[in-house]
């Protein structure tokens, strides 16, 4: 199944599915090394975004959160795309920056429709994710 | 989002890798805020300069930057950051912070960033003109820049603000757009204010409005200072980039009449006693912290005249720009401040440097920035006060 989005990073990957189901902020919330996510009380404490896709509703927090994106890429750490309800600025910046592919605004509800592990093609490029 | 032929081409890589992918951050973002097209910018001012803020992925991505090409193309200057860059020995630093902070330093002045370390880039050499657009991060400096002088900028992050360096351009909205520059709240002031006084009224109405743009009536004599302090309380307490306020501010005439129609706040003698109330934790300060914003040239005149002849028992710092410092040495307030014990520290701030390892438990302040910031970026309680009565303190 085909679903369109509105591209904010151009590029493409395939990875499993990751999803997190409240905002999240990149700074102090995440080992930039590993991708884990180290946020106490995260429902993903403990996990890492390393090669997924990443889905979640929007980032928060500090404007920081954009270089933690860019060093999760440098150290090969990054997540292979990123899916959001709505891409704020933060998440915006570090996608660019560190050119990972990121689409916002999917057609349908991906949070409900695509579930963990699910394995998922993103071409930001056209704006599409296959599932 | 319409560009012209010059910006095509910086997006399509004419001028290189660097500056189209600078120009595609400004373009996503644009298209995000929904902006038709890009203005051209006369400033712009960086934020995410202290090694405590950004950390090891900020000081990898400057390096990054800087070492692909990254060059400023406007006038650049930055916010304050971690440390003294010159004197941190004497204050506690650690070997490793400083060889960090330095580290970011050289990778902006790599990129011709002017390395001015300060929240007061318009007290520094860095002044804008009216109408001016802008690509400011520092929130009080965005709020002083929109608001006193009515130039147009948005509150950027810093990346964009970066971005914008490098382009010369950022996109157009917010701000930048007139109709989003129009008062949406009254503020009738019914007290007279002096010195602290206005980071109590601006903690207290950041905080009520979030954001917005607040017109303010009944502010009788202040000072560029004051509107300084007003703006940064309202910035950190909430999210305000731009107020007026009546026959002070530039663009306060032209919506004068409309003030009618807006949902109005009074601002009491009471509210002021209940913000100064709300800022304070503790009332022993061991250490007084001035200078947040930055202080200029005659706040530290002014301090200088409180402490001459004086001996204090406490510590007192003075935050403030290193271009205040060449006229504070100059005016000898440098000296007589030193002589009271006191001490003068330039490029950071109590906020953005690693205030949290220092053994103060109560740290007293007459900002309203930083009475909000200090509790949850360095771990301490404040007290809150005009500066007379920090001076009190101190010296008991």
């Amino acid at each position: 199944m085909k679903i369109k989005a509105r591209s904010i990073s151009e590029g493409k990957g395939k990875g499993e599915a990751m999803i997190l189901r409240e905002p999240f902020g990149f700074y102090g919330n995440i080992d930039p090394k590993t991708g884990i996510i180290t946020e106490k009380g995260n429902p993903l404490e403990g996990e890492s975004i390393k090669n997924k896709i990443f889905i979640f509703p929007n980032g928060k927090g500090s404007t920081v959160g954009s270089y933690v994106i860019y060093a999760l890429k440098k150290n090969g750490a990054a997540p292979k795309a990123i899916i959001n309800r709505e891409t704020e600025t933060i998440v915006a910046t570090g996608a660019i920056l560190a050119e990972i592919p990121c689409l916002d605004k999917p057609e349908e509800d991906i949070l409900k429709m695509v579930r963990d592990g699910d394995v998922l093609e993103v071409d930001a490029d056209r704006g599409e994710i296959i599932v | 989002m319409y560009l012209t032929r010059e910006e095509e081409g910086m997006l399509s890589g004419k001028e290189g890798p660097v500056v189209a992918k600078c120009m595609k951050l400004l373009v996503r973002l644009g298209e995000i805020y929904g902006a038709d097209r890009m203005v051209k910018i006369g400033s712009s001012q960086a934020a995410g300069v202290s090694y405590k803020s950004i950390g090891e992925p900020g000081l990898e991505f400057l390096r990054g930057f800087a070492k692909e090409g990254a060059r400023v193309r406007v006038p650049t200057f930055l916010n304050p950051a971690g440390m003294d860059l010159r004197n941190w020995k004497n204050f506690g630093i650690s070997e490793k912070f400083a060889k960090k902070q330095k580290d970011i330093i050289d990778a902006f002045k790599e990129m011709d960033v002017i390395t001015t370390c300060s929240c007061t880039p318009y007290l520094s050499g860095n002044l804008p003109r009216y109408g001016e657009h802008l690509a400011w991060s520092e929130s009080s400096a965005v709020a002083f820049a929109n608001s006193v002088i009515g130039a147009r900028t948005n509150r950027e992050g810093g990346p964009s603000a970066l971005a914008a360096a490098v382009t010369g351009r950022t996109s157009n909205y917010g701000l930048h757009l007139e109709d989003n520059r129009k008062p949406d709240f009254l503020i009738k002031v019914e007290t007279g204010l002096k010195d602290g006084d206005f980071g109590a009224l601006g903690y207290l109405v950041g905080k009520t409005l979030k954001n917005g743009v607040p017109y303010f009536s009944g502010i009788g004599d202040c000072t560029t200072d004051d509107l300084k302090g007003l703006g940064a309380a309202m910035a950190a307490s909430g999210a305000i980039a731009l107020y007026h306020v009546e026959n002070k501010t530039p663009e306060a005439k032209s919506y004068r009449d409309e003030t009618k129609n807006l949902e109005r706040i009074e601002f009491s003698v009471e509210d002021l006693k209940r913000s100064y109330d709300e800022l304070s934790d503790c009332d022993a300060p061991n250490l007084i912290t001035i200078g947040c914003p930055h202080a200029s040239v005659s706040e530290i005149g002014f301090l200088t005249r409180k402490l001459e002849g004086k001996k204090l028992k406490k510590d007192l710092w003075v935050f403030t720009s290193r271009a205040a410092k060449v006229w504070a040495d100059e005016m000898g307030y440098t000296k007589i401040i030193e002589e009271s014990g006191a001490k003068m520290i330039f490029d950071t701030c109590m906020v953005v440097s690693p205030l949290e390892e220092l053994d103060f438990e109560c740290i007293g302040t007459n900002s309203g920035k930083a009475a909000k910031y200090l509790p949850g970026f360095c771990k301490k309680k404040v007290f809150f006060a005009d500066i007379d009565t920090l001076i009190e303190k101190g010296l008991k």
